[in-house]
């Protein structure tokens, strides 16, 4: 079987933009083809990730974007019949310092002037929504029940075989070598195996962004660092959301740390660095899993009975900004980006490629424009101040 | 009570007033011998169903007896824990695990301290079996620091496994000793050496960045960072995929051996192995040693793979084996209760019309090992020097890993700079040592005109030579002169039975003629290692030639014991005059004719499970990798979580490459599965230290 070379479109990586990207490509009609160097889809960081889904940002672009994600991750299972473990379980930032309360009472009006179903809950509530945390010091936190989770590597598998279904062609073990250009216009990519045709080319490539703009003359300055995480056996379920602990750990070394349970019962968790690890080192540091379980028995203790059954460590692409960077390029026709997701690319993903594919296919995206555009990678990337929920 | 326990060893000791404890399962009252492991207990009281999966219910026990894989997960007092590596404590309530265990709501907070246990060494040595212990003892001997982690309580590896005689070479590596003696031996040449320190409970659990390793220390998560790294892990049991090998009552050869041999209990009554190789001859041996029948063996291919001797020594005692021939399935309610085999054709396909049913109450799975080289990948990929010895590196019988140890210890030496030579002839002895058996080409007939004389029932080139040390008289040699030949007598005969005493393959008679002169009878010595109410002074037994054809009747005359015998009895038989260079053995069981069935229709690929942590079958494998034309193992990890669960894979990551195969896709073009640490699940505790940070010194 040969691979035709002509497409409506081009998508480089099969990840967590990519996919739904190609998905909803293929649901406006449009012939697409998806590249990825690796051998499978979601492969790259997709599968790192921790399969948290909120729309409870600070962003308004962000917030719009994950709550279509939230839609159409929540219905996926009604619209296809697969289960991607989706876990309405919501998210909770609990504050155990005067500090953490004020800042995320700080963003509750603009997050519920975007109706998000977010509030403050005192201490004696959140330990119904919580079990077993930790009392000492517990001053409430705010809790979004909306939110939740899903399987990365059940969506990435769901979504690529949904596009499929619908006429996507997948290549794995094809990296782009070059973009073919006509003027300022992209006319198609090439890789080892010669040329693919499309009028429109969606950089989805996660770390590698900045090489492919690179291959259109373009200078968007996407660096990985990188981020470990864990899972346990699983347990009986007894944890609802997703827990954000903001307080920086005593070791020194972390800035925040979050963890929940998934659809499968298996504990699952992450921090933050202080100071980020740039880079695209994978490999996992004996230190990480002495210092998250020190923070993980501290919010719960009861979590000292887990079985820790793996860990990773998995690259965010980051932005100068903080701020993932959506939209048509402004100089270089047809190229189409979905990049710097700072770590938020599960999450936004779904959204993400429903607007890339309206913009495509209709000029425009499905959320309000305005608020689309303050992604735009047209903006100043070096003016934005950073995002408070990182 | 049910008291499934081994009560009477030939070779091993069993203590006459076992220390016990009560614990509880599921709310029984049992016993358990102090400090024996939950499983072992529970298989002693006659348990061996430990749950249901969460997936589907099935039933749930004993799989590797060796904490990698999670199988046999109870619930003690509150806690999941792998019944096989966790002992029983005094009062302990056991509960089966039916579904996903729950996370007991103990909230009360930890105080810990901020620190993560470090050391630092020059050699990590993975593994205390005999390639692990015989390198520390060598590094030791030249005051090189090393660490030799071992995740089990007892050193020495399988060794402490291994009731029989070894074959080899008395000089080079203990031959004519039994195994279990040889690990404690070795361990203390290991012990005796100050630079060595020797971490028993202390699995090595990963490797991560810039090559630091992270150990399991007696429960406390511990980080080495050592300028080299030597993998002596050892290997692990193939898997075999059919339907039915998920029932409990269906497992390893290795992890029969630990409940038998280690822990003394009957974990079957009537057990059928599948596979022909020496360990799943030496366990048919072992099981009838412990009292267990034996069914049958089954091999695939047309000759069985271990030595000749071995397989000859069951056939005397009865055991049918079945070359030709592979397992189709178990069958039963819950636990196995029957085995279908079948005759294979040339492309080892089942031939319908062929199958035979027996009634059985385990299956032992002894299809091969696999080396486990994954630390040593990762040490290499993560920039350690990393040597690998033993069966880590290459599967070959334990004398070859003595010798491999070794050798690969003097490499290291001379990588450390270290003034030291490889002597040419331990490589040739290591080669000798894991050479495979050669062709049967034969045993050399005895001579007929002397009145006594062994019969060397050696035919086959195999690495072993002890008959050759032992005799008084020098009359017995190798004419190649080497370790692999066979021996032949060319000397005197005293009739001193030292031969017949130490053969490891059992394969030595001594024929004495000199009592008889009416030459009606004469004697016949045969090795004995079976349990001692089989035969008594007097009795009349029923003779076997070499492979277990019947002879006819001999007469116990006396029953020879005695500390030089290192327990091996022997048997002075009475014979028939022209029976008497036939007898070779005496058997101890009757074949039966198998169970008559209907028979059996094709193998579902439905109700053959390949990840067993995960439950996923061969079919949804198939059908995944026909729908979305994967090459990648991950690919299928995230779809179906083969590979996902407990085990990390250990089991189902070559059942899944061989399916592979099957479907005509070249393993070489699939992407193998990401490896991450742990390699095996490691409990949160172990990452936490109590105390407070204040009262660090």
């Amino acid at each position: 079987m040969t691979t035709p070379t002509e497409f409506d479109a081009i998508v480089i990586g099969a990840g967590s933009v990519g996919n739904p990207t190609a998905y909803f490509l293929e649901n406006e009609g449009l012939r697409t083809l998806v590249l990825d160097e690796l051998s499978a889809s979601g492969q790259g960081q997709n599968k790192a990730a921790i399969g948290g889904v909120r729309a409870t940002h600070s962003d308004p672009a962000k917030i719009k974007l994950c709550q279509e994600s939230i839609e159409i991750f929540s219905h996926w299972e009604e619209r296809t019949g697969t289960d991607i473990g989706w876990k309405k379980g919501g998210y909770c930032f609990p504050a155990f310092t005067e500090k953490v309360e004020a800042t995320i009472k700080g963003l509750l009006p603009v997050q519920k002037k975007f109706r998000l179903n977010i509030d403050w809950v005192e201490a004696d509530e959140l330990k119904r929504v919580v079990p077993g945390i930790n009392e000492n010091g517990l001053r409430g936190g705010t809790y979004s029940p909306d939110d939740g989770q899903v399987s990365p590597l059940l969506a990435a598998e769901s979504f690529t075989r949904e596009a499929e279904r619908l006429g996507a062609v997948y290549r794995y073990g094809e990296p782009v070598t070059s973009l073919v250009m006509k003027g300022n216009a992209v006319a198609g990519v090439r890789t080892a195996n010669g040329e693919y045709r499309a009028t429109t080319v969606v950089n989805a490539s996660g770390v590698n962004a900045s090489a492919i703009c690179r291959m259109a003359g373009l200078d968007v300055p996407i660096l990985p660092d990188s981020h470990e995480g864990g899972i346990s056996a699983p347990v009986k379920p007894f944890l609802d959301p997703l827990i954000v602990d903001l307080r920086p750990g005593p070791e020194g070394k972390t800035i925040n740390f979050y963890f929940g349970q998934d659809a499968n019962g298996q504990i699952i968790f992450c921090y933050t660095p202080i100071a980020p690890i740039s880079g695209t080192n994978r490999n996992s540091t004996y230190e990480f899993m002495p210092i998250v379980a020190a923070r993980l028995v501290e919010v719960i203790p009861r979590l000292k009975n887990l079985m820790i059954r793996r860990v990773w460590r998995g690259l965010y692409p980051m932005t100068p900004d903080g701020s993932p960077i959506v939209g048509k390029t402004p100089t270089v026709e047809g190229l189409v980006l979905g990049v710097g997701m700072c770590g938020q690319g599960f999450m936004l993903g779904p959204g993400v490629g429903e607007n890339l594919a309206s913009l495509i296919a209709h000029g425009g995206p499905s959320i309000d424009p305005e608020v689309f555009g303050l992604l735009s990678p047209g903006r100043d990337l070096y003016a934005g101040k950073k995002e408070a929920l990182k | 009570m049910v008291s499934e326990r081994v009560e009477r060893h030939p070779i091993l000791d069993v203590p006459a007033h076992p220390e016990t404890v009560e614990f509880s399962f599921d709310g029984r009252s049992l016993r358990a011998r102090k400090s024996e492991v939950i499983s072992s207990a529970l298989f002693a009281n006659g348990v061996h169903v430990f749950g249901h999966h969460r997936r589907d219910g099935s039933p749930q026990g004993i799989f590797c007896a060796n904490g990698q894989c999670a199988q046999c997960l109870v619930l003690a007092d509150g806690l999941p824990v792998k019944a096989c590596v966790t002992p029983v404590r005094p009062d302990m309530t056991v509960r089966s695990i039916e579904g996903l265990p729950p996370l007991p709501p103990d909230d009360v907070p930890l105080h810990l301290r901020r620190e993560i246990p470090r050391v630092e060494t020059d050699v990590l040595i993975v593994g205390g079996g005999p390639a692990g212990l015989v390198a520390a003892a060598e590094l030791g001997a030249h005051d090189v620091p090393s660490i030799l982690c071992d995740d089990k309580q007892v050193l020495g590896g399988k060794l402490s496994l291994q009731t029989h005689n070894f074959f080899g070479s008395v000089d080079d590596c203990y031959a004519g000793v039994r195994g279990t003696e040889i690990g404690k031996i070795l361990e203390q040449q290991a012990r005796s050496r100050r630079s060595v320190e020797l971490w028993t409970e202390s699995p090595v659990v990963g490797v991560f960045q810039d090559g630091v390793v992270g150990v399991v220390k007696q429960g406390h998560f511990t980080t080495i960072r050592a300028k080299s790294m030597l993998v002596a892990a050892g290997a692990r049991e193939k898997a075999l995929a059919f339907v039915g090998a998920d029932l409990p009552g269906v497992y390893g050869a290795g992890a029969f051996q630990t409940l038998v041999n280690r822990d003394l209990v009957k974990p079957a009554r009537r057990l059928f192995i599948v596979g022909g190789g020496n360990v799943g001859l030496i366990v048919a041996y072992q099981a009838l040693q412990a009292g267990i029948d034996v069914v049958g063996l089954a091999e695939m291919l047309p000759e069985c793979g271990g030595y000749k001797v071995h397989r000859d020594k069951i056939l005397r005692l009865g055991v049918p084996v079945f070359t030709s021939h592979t397992v189709l399935r178990a069958e039963g309610d819950g636990r196995v209760e029957r085995v279908v085999i079948a005759r294979v054709d040339a492309r080892f396909q089942p031939i319908p019309g062929t199958e035979r049913t027996f009634e059985v109450d385990t299956v032992l799975i002894a299809v091969g090992l696999s080396s486990v080289n994954e630390l040593a990948e990762e040490g290499r990929r993560l920039g350690m020097r990393v040597y690998s010895a033993g069966d880590a590196h290459e599967i070959a019988e334990a004398s070859a890993a003595m010798f491999s140890g070794k050798i690969v210890a003097r490499e290291i030496l001379r990588d450390l700079g270290k003034d030291v030579e490889i002597p040419a002839d331990w490589v040739t002895i290591q080669a000798m040592l894991r050479s495979h058996p050669g062709p049967v080409l034969g045993y050399y007939p005895p001579p007929s005109e002397m009145a006594v004389y062994p019969i060397l029932r050696c035919s086959q080139e195999i690495p072993c030579n002890p008959c050759t040390d032992v005799c008084i008289t020098d009359g017995i040699a190798i004419p190649e002169g080497n370790l692999l030949g066979r021996p032949k007598l060319v000397g005197d005969c005293v009739g001193c039975l030292k031969c017949v005493a130490i053969c490891p393959g059992l394969a030595i008679s001594l024929v004495d003629r000199r009592h008889d002169p009416t030459q009606q009878t004469a004697r016949v010595t045969v090795p004995w290692e079976m349990p001692e109410e089989l035969v008594h002074v007097g009795d009349p037994v029923p003779t076997t030639g070499n492979e277990g054809e019947p002879v006819g009747t001999g007469k116990v005359l006396r029953i020879l014991a005695g500390k030089s015998l290192n327990r091996r009895r022997l048997l002075v038989l009475e014979v028939p005059w022209q029976d008497a260079e036939k007898v070779a053995g005496v058997r101890v069981r009757t074949p039966e004719a198998p169970v008559e069935v209907a028979s059996v229709g094709p193998v579902a690929d439905d109700e053959v499970i390949i990840c067993r942590c995960e439950r996923v079958t061969k079919e949804m494998i198939e059908q995944y990798l026909e729908a979305s034309g994967s090459r990648d193992f991950n690919a299928i990890k995230a779809a179906l979580r083969t590979g996902m669960g407990p085990c990390g894979g250990k089991t189902c990551a070559e059942l899944t490459l061989r399916l592979f195969r099957e479907m005509g896709i070249d393993p070489k073009s699939v992407t193998p599965p990401s490896l991450r640490p742990f390699s095996q699940e490691v409990p949160m505790k172990a990452f936490l230290v109590e105390g407070d940070d204040a009262d660090r010194v």
